[in-house]
Formats: structure tokens, sequence, C-alpha cells
């Protein structure tokens, strides 16, 4: 059965506590339940059963900040809910993951105007930017993919790496 | 007509219990809540777990789209609706399109309006399958959400095909389409349509005789014709209380008069009869779909916009050959075109009920005003009606029964 099959008798494994660490982070990581507007029916459909997001041990979202690990902040964030997406953030325990998915939570996307806050980064420290309007579902695990990558080189003293851009090109229309 | 309506605001029910007028317990359900099906900020009095009164806190979501819209021309302002009712993007371009070609007058190839019809209504399947997919969700059924996200995806792939986005299309532009529907597109929805009627049963043998389905949703959250008129209540959420008013008969456009079609009304007006009712639209929809895409094989290829070169740009191969084309393109992108002063409204069946589009123009190529009757802000107003005496849980199935966007409500 399983792995013991493959590599005979596991009595003793050597590794560094950070990959057991980071390891363990990646594979159990509970999303927020938190979605703001079209980018969240993506993510619904990153976890429907298409794109099946369970795969990655990332389908059980937690709709209470305080037993989650990563914020997927899909969608505009307007100024009236800047502060409430700032206050579910310092709420989640440390560690702490953000992914901005989509172009509004990136920059603002195309609303550059009065009522949405120009990417939200300025309310929260993002890790991942996913692009696109709405960006696909692929794009989305792709940008969770990722951040595990990411979460497996973190160091056990704590610093953080600079967060990381996922561009698309446009789809290329007959 | 009985004594009238009023819907509460959070300040009329936070400030007596600040002050401690009220035996009542004030709760705070959202911003952040998992069956607010978005940002929606509930204030709740409570007596005990029966609801006493609720106000709804909307704005989280305001996008400023209308605004924002007065500052781009007509035919860039296309994409910003499609972002307001983020679940039917293309009803939405539909509307707004169906505005602005009232302001302007023109007319739409045949191919242009069949397609419409036909992409709209399979914008309805698939804005009702999130629909129901949530809906159960909050109610703890799990399974219908798998079931209902497998054939959107089947949708948005045919939306895909044809625009070359999965949800944000802009696919319908002022004067007809974007452009022309692919080779394969027939094929494709014709594969769709054989199977979704059978898939629309598998929902039903999931939820409709369902105990636990029945005990949450039957007799809750009843409103009367009388009273959801009074509150401006639209779409399934008011033909469930049995008054079969449909903008697709009632005032058709876009040549829905020309198809058979039937508008399923419930009877008792609660969130098990909205929920037959939308069930049965779907079939409905299924029945408007295959009318649809024979009349497209019937018809040929042909113009997808219209001829009116004020308004639709010169054909790509007239482009290249005419110098007059090119400078006419370049000029209609970047000026955009001028609609005589004046105003127009128009209202269609999007899948939540009656979205109507304003438009004012001054004469110059950018809006003067657009504003949008949003049917899910409107029906929210109904909600502490249709909540007080219920208890919290019910007031979680009643907000998914509503199927309230508020990417639409805050636009």
């Amino acid at each position: 059965m399983g792995i013991e099959e493959k590599a005979g008798n596991l009595g003793i494994v050597t590794t560094t506590l950070e990959t057991v660490v980071n390891w363990g982070r990646t594979n159990a990581m509970w999303p927020l339940l938190f979605g703001l507007a079209c980018c969240a029916i993506e993510m619904m459909g990153a976890q429907a059963s298409n794109y099946d997001l369970s795969r990655f041990g990332m389908e059980l979202n937690r709709a209470s900040p305080r037993q989650a690990d990563l914020m997927i902040v899909a969608g505009r964030v307007s100024r009236k809910m800047a502060p409430v997406v700032r206050r579910l953030y310092d709420q989640m325990p440390e560690p702490k993951w953000v992914i901005a998915m989509g172009d509004c939570a990136a920059c603002g996307g195309i609303f550059n105007n009065y009522a949405i806050v120009q990417g939200v980064d300025e309310v929260v420290p993002v890790d991942v930017y996913v692009a696109g309007c709405p960006p696909r579902p692929e794009a989305l695990i792709d940008g969770i993919m990722m951040l595990h990558q990411k979460v497996m080189r973190e160091k056990i003293n704590g610093k953080k790496e600079a967060p990381i851009r996922i561009e698309h090109p446009l789809v290329q229309v007959k | 007509m009985a004594e009238p309506i009023t819907v509460p605001t959070p300040q009329q029910i936070i400030e007596p219990a600040i002050a401690g007028r009220t035996e009542t317990m004030v709760l705070n359900m959202g911003p952040h809540h998992p069956s607010t099906h978005g940002v929606l900020r509930l204030v709740l009095e409570l007596d005990g777990e029966v609801v006493v009164n609720v106000a709804p806190d909307v704005g989280y979501l305001h996008t400023g789209i209308e605004k924002t819209m007065e500052s781009k021309t007509y035919q860039k302002a296309v994409v910003l609706t499609d972002r307001m009712d983020y679940l039917a993007p293309l009803s939405n371009n539909l509307c707004y399109a169906l505005a602005v070609e009232k302001l302007l007058g023109v007319e739409i190839p045949e191919r242009a309006q069949i397609a419409r019809v036909l992409l709209t209504e399979l914008q309805r399947i698939s804005s009702h399958l999130v629909w129901l997919g949530t809906h159960a969700l909050d109610l703890a059924a799990m399974s219908v959400f798998l079931y209902a996200f497998r054939e959107r995806e089947q949708i948005l792939d045919i939306f895909e095909l044809v625009s070359g986005a999965r949800m944000m299309t802009s696919y319908f532009r002022i004067g007809g389409l974007a452009y022309d529907l692919p080779a394969d597109f027939i094929p494709t929805v014709e594969q769709f349509l054989a199977i979704m009627p059978s898939r629309i049963d598998e929902y039903e043998d999931l939820l409709t005789a369902n105990p636990l389905w029945l005990e949450r949703t039957v007799g809750v959250g009843v409103i009367d014709a009388q009273s959801a008129i009074a509150l401006g209540l639209t779409g399934a959420n008011l033909r469930a209380t049995g008054v079969a008013y449909d903008v697709r008969k009632a005032m058709p456009y876009s040549g829905y008069e020309t198809y058979s079609f039937e508008i399923p009304i419930g009877k008792n007006g609660d969130i098990y009869d909205r929920y037959r009712v939308r069930m049965a639209e779907m079939r409905q929809s299924v029945k408007i779909v295959q009318q649809a895409t024979e009349r497209l094989r019937e018809l040929g290829p042909g113009p997808v916009v219209t001829s009116n070169r004020k308004v639709a740009p010169p054909p790509k191969h007239e482009i290249t050959e005419s110098m007059e084309s090119l400078i006419h393109h370049f000029k209609l992108w970047t000026e955009g075109f001028k609609p005589p002063r004046g105003d127009a409204y128009v209202s269609i069946e999007s899948p939540r009920g009656i979205l109507g589009c304003y438009v004012v123009s001054d004469g110059s190529p950018k809006p003067w005003r657009v504003h949008f009757r949003a049917p899910s802000f409107i029906n929210l107003q109904s909600l502490a009606h249709m909540a007080k005496g219920r208890l919290v849980a019910d007031l979680v199935a009643l907000i998914a029964s509503l199927d309230p966007v508020l990417g639409e409500v805050d636009r």
C-alpha cells in the first residue's frame, strides 16, 4: 500500500524541518471563503467538478478567517469594503498568504474611479497576483500552485519573498 | 390597498439598541458571510432566534459603473455593463445595446437578433445553474452544486467559442454583434441541447421531492402577489406568487414575440415555488434555444451588424482597400458616434427580473447619464417583509431564493 511498497521500510527519514513544515503547509492550505465580485464565480468554478481544486488539498473553504491560511481576494475591492478586507486579514492566524485574483484586485482593473481601491495591495500584503478579467480557473490554479512553490521555499526565520505576478497573454480572437 | 410596506434602514435598528430602548438583540450578518451571495450586509433584530426586523445595508461593492460610463464613448461603455450582473453579462450587454439602439433608431440584422436571443437564453440557464448550486449549498446540499457547475462549464465553453471569453463576453455591441458566430457554433449548441433536459431532470431528482429540501423551503419566505407588486418584485420571484408577468411576453424585444414558450408561474410565493419556477424556466429556455438554433440554420450566413455606417464600422475587407473606409473606421472608434439629443428606456427580462436601462444623450459621443434599473437591488427590499417572524436559518434560504447579485445591487 502506497509509499511503503515503493520506498521500502521507512523507519527513519532525514529531512530539514523547513521542508517538513512547508510541505505540511502547502498540502493543507485552507482558503477563506471570500468572494467579492465576478472573480468569485470563477473561483467557485475552480472548486467545482470540472477543475476540482481538491486535487491540491484546497477544496475546504473556511467561512471564518480564524480557520483560514489563504485569502483569495476575488474581485474588486470598493472603498467601503477595504476596511472589512483588512479586518478579515488581521483576524487570520499566522502564517497567512494572499492571492490577488483578477485585474481589479491586482491594480483596479478597468475601474479607475472614485469607488474602487486601485489594487488590494494598498490594504493587505499580496503574495501572488493573478491577471485576467476574470482569470480562468486554470489561471487561478496556476497561481495557487505558484504560491505552493513559494511556500516550499520559505525560510523558518519567517522572511517573506517578493510577490509573484502571473501574466497571461490575451485570448486571441479570430 | 393595505398599509404601505416600509423597508427599515440599519440606523433604525441599531440606534434604539445602542440606546438600550429594546429587549431584542442586534446581530450583524455580513458583509463577509458565506450565504449572503457576495458582500451584502444585513442588520438583524432578533428575539431569540426569531427575526423581528431586517435592514439590508448595500454598497460594499459599489463600483461607480454608471458614473464611469459617462466618461466613455457609447461603444466603450459596453465593457462596463458586463461587470454589473456578472452571472448574466450578456443580458446586461443586450439591455444597454437595445437602449442605445433605440436612441439611434438603427435596425439590427435578423441573424444578430436570433444570436442575441439564443445567447441570452443560454445565459439564463447558466445563471439559474449558479443560483441552483449556491442555493442548495446554503441549505447543505453539496452535490447539486457540483452537478450544476458541470453543465455551466459547457455553456461557458459555448461563450468562449463565440466571443473568446468565458464570462465577460462583451459580445453584443451597439448595432449587432462583435463578430460573426463561428462555423461550429450550431453543432456545439445542439450537443448541449441534447443533454440539458435530462440534466434538469437529474437536478429535480435530487431536490424536488427531497424531504429535507421541502422542510426548508415549503411555506418559508411567503409573499402574496399584491405585496410583491407593491415592493417592485420582478422575475421568478414575482412569478412564483402567481403573477404571469414576463417582459419577453409583455413588451417583446429582439423578436421574442415570434418564439413559442410559456411563462411558468407558482402559486404560494414561497421559496419552493421560486425554485419550481426557475427550474421550469430553464426548460423553457432550452425550448427557445432549440427554436433559435433551427432558425439560425435555416437563415444561413448573413450580416451580423447594422449596415448603418454611422454606427458600425465598414467591413474589414473595405478597410484594407479604401482609404475613406480606413479613415471612417478610425474616426468611429476614436471619436465615437453622436446620437441625437434625447433619452431612451428599454427593459428586458434578465435572469433576475426586469432589467431596465435608461440612457440620456446630450448629442455628444458620450452618454450624459446612464441608469440601470437593477432587479437584484429592488428585489432585496422585500427581504424584510418576507423574513419577519421567521428563524435566522430561514433567512439564509430566503436570500438564496431571491438570487441577488451584489455586483448589480451596488453597480
